[in-house]
């Protein structure tokens, strides 16, 4: 879990499949924050349209506490979508529970997992690309951290596809798909045809209330121009 | 060589159970011996579709604690001598089943029967697993609604890393089942269509069967549909299916909306 006060740069964030950072602050306050501040300088505009989660699990906090930090953090633009470790009584609306479902199950997140937090050893002839024949089924996760996913049948709604590189979905995509997972802007998205929950690209993520309807069912090609995740008809 | 069949679905309610008892009986017609195995620990069903209730003494749990012998606990169908139920208990609870003693019992299935047809519970836990743990066979039943659909894909991705034959890297077979097909609510596009169900899960389709009083009659008297009224449309699909179970080619008609035509004829403006 990355947390601003032990690693300066960047926020970025692995290990859950879930598109959201996990932002760990530590005491005191004041110094995480001016962390904070210095890393949104650098990279202003770095949590725009990135959901958030706060984790003070780790903290024993008093309500006034948790109530003060959110302020700040809105304050700062960062959009805070669950919290942890705290009392749910706590929190005010609009924050969600977090979203248990969005775990994958199953062995290959925490295979994952473990190579985000020790990317010690390089390993040269990791194959740069992955070819999935059968279908991606509702609660499965495939995740390729290395390189480039080829999916020849339809991700189903409930189902989660994360690739380090790009995503070709030759079926419909009807679950989610986090293309750049380990930070790769130029990574992009392909399907034949678009059902999509959830598209993320490099963390800038967009839901099915976001993507236009005509695009619905349509051969589709997603990827970021800027601070911002771009969807356009394939011809 | 037998056959291994799990009649499962993820979501309750859909006709496993129904399947089950009908398929099972549609091929002990043909001769072959067939012996249906009620998985639903704590919530036996199958007894009562076959109309044995009252029969049972012991049963699926007895045997695979040792306290009764396989031959004790299978009940043969007083309408045919080719089928036969293996019942679950209803006393205790699903972790009475071990993973050795479903195994033994499987196997010993085996040896006595053409067909073993296992009722899943609903649910993707621990029974569910058991229930398709040994099969070569799985039969999906669907109903054409959205959160239907979608616990049959996650069922289907679970018979593809659970089962014995794809931990040992073989293929389970797979059917898709859609039952409580209604022509009138897809038409007027409540429930989804054949082609949309068939695309969503990617299986080939085994059988459609209608929504019909004739199942629900058939339940009250204890006997499957296939047995009760044999000519009637469910359980005629009932019987199409069993034959392209066992690798008959039979064509398939998709049941239709008598309704739906009519207004078709007067400018599909059927209300
Ligand atoms: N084709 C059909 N037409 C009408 N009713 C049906 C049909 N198939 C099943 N039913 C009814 O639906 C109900 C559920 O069926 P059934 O018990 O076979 O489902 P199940 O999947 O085994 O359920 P569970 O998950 O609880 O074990 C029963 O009342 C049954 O009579
Ligand atoms: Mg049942």
């Amino acid at each position: 879990m990355v947390s601003v006060a032990h690693s300066r740069s960047p926020f970025r964030f692995h290990g859950r499949s879930f598109m959201a950072f996990v932002l760990a602050p530590d005491l005191p306050f004041d110094d995480w924050l001016i962390e904070l501040d210095a890393q949104l300088k650098r990279s202003p505009g770095f949590f725009t349209g990135r959901p958030v989660v706060l984790d003070l699990a780790r903290l024993n906090l008093a309500k006034p506490d948790v109530a003060g930090l959110m302020a700040q953090l809105q304050a700062r633009g960062v959009r805070i979508i669950a919290v942890e470790g705290v009392e749910t009584s706590w929190l005010g609306p609009g924050l969600a529970p977090l979203p248990g479902g969005s775990r994958p199950a199953g062995v290959i997140d925490l295979a994952e997992r473990k190579a985000a937090e020790q990317p010690a050893e390089p390993e040269p002839d990791k194959p740069a690309s992955l070819l999935l024949d059968q279908p991606v089924r509702s609660g499965q996760s495939v995740v390729f951290a290395d390189g480039d996913l080829t999916i020849l049948g339809h991700v189903a709604s409930g189902a989660e596809v994360v690739a380090g590189g790009s995503i070709h979905i030759y079926g419909t995509l009807r679950g989610r798909a986090i293309a750049g997972s380990a930070g790769n802007p130029g990574a992009r998205i392909f399907c034949s045809s678009l059902e999509a929950e959830l598209l993320a690209i490099d963390g800038l993520y967009r839901t099915i209330d976001e993507i236009d309807d005509h695009l619905r069912g349509q051969p589709v090609q997603a990827w970021l121009e800027g601070n911002a995740l771009v969807l356009a008809a394939r011809p | 060589m037998a056959n291994v069949v799990v009649v499962t679905s993820g979501k309750g309610g859909v006709g496993k159970t129904t399947s089950t008892a009908s398929l099972g009986a549609a091929l002990a017609k043909t001769g072959q011996n067939v012996c249906v195995v009620d998985f639903d620990v704590g919530l036996r069903n199958l007894d009562l579709m076959l109309g044995a209730e009252r029969r049972v003494v012991y049963d699926l749990i007895n045997v695979i604690q040792g306290n009764a012998k396989l031959a004790q606990a299978l009940i043969r169908d007083k309408r045919l001598d080719t089928l036969s139920l293996l019942p679950a208990s209803q006393t205790r609870d699903k972790d009475a089943l071990t993973e050795k003693g479903v195994a033994r019992v499987m196997k010993q299935l085996r040896e006595k029967f053409d067909w073993i047809i296992c009722d899943s519970p609903a649910g993707i836990e621990r029974g569910a697993i058991l229930a398709m743990r040994h099969a070569d066979t799985a039969v999906i039943v669907t109903n054409p609604e959205i959160s239907s659909v979608r616990d049959s894909d996650r069922i289907i991705g679970m018979l593809d890393s659970k089962t014995e034959r794809a931990e040992s890297g073989g293929d389970i077979e797979k059917h898709l089942l859609i039952a409580r097909y209604d022509a009138s609510r897809i038409a007027r596009a409540e429930m989804l269509g054949v082609d949309d169900v068939l695309d969503i899960l990617s299986v080939p389709l085994l059988g459609i069967v209608p929504e019909s009083e004739e199942v629900l009659r058939a339940s009250n008297l204890g006997a499957p549909v296939t047995l009760s009224n044999p000519v009637c449309a469910a359980a005629r699909a009932y019987q199409d299916a069993a034959r392209r179970l066992t690798g008959e080619a039979v064509a398939m008609s998709v049941p239709r909306d008598r309704r739906n035509l009519f207004g078709k004829l007067f400018g599909g403006k059927a209300a």
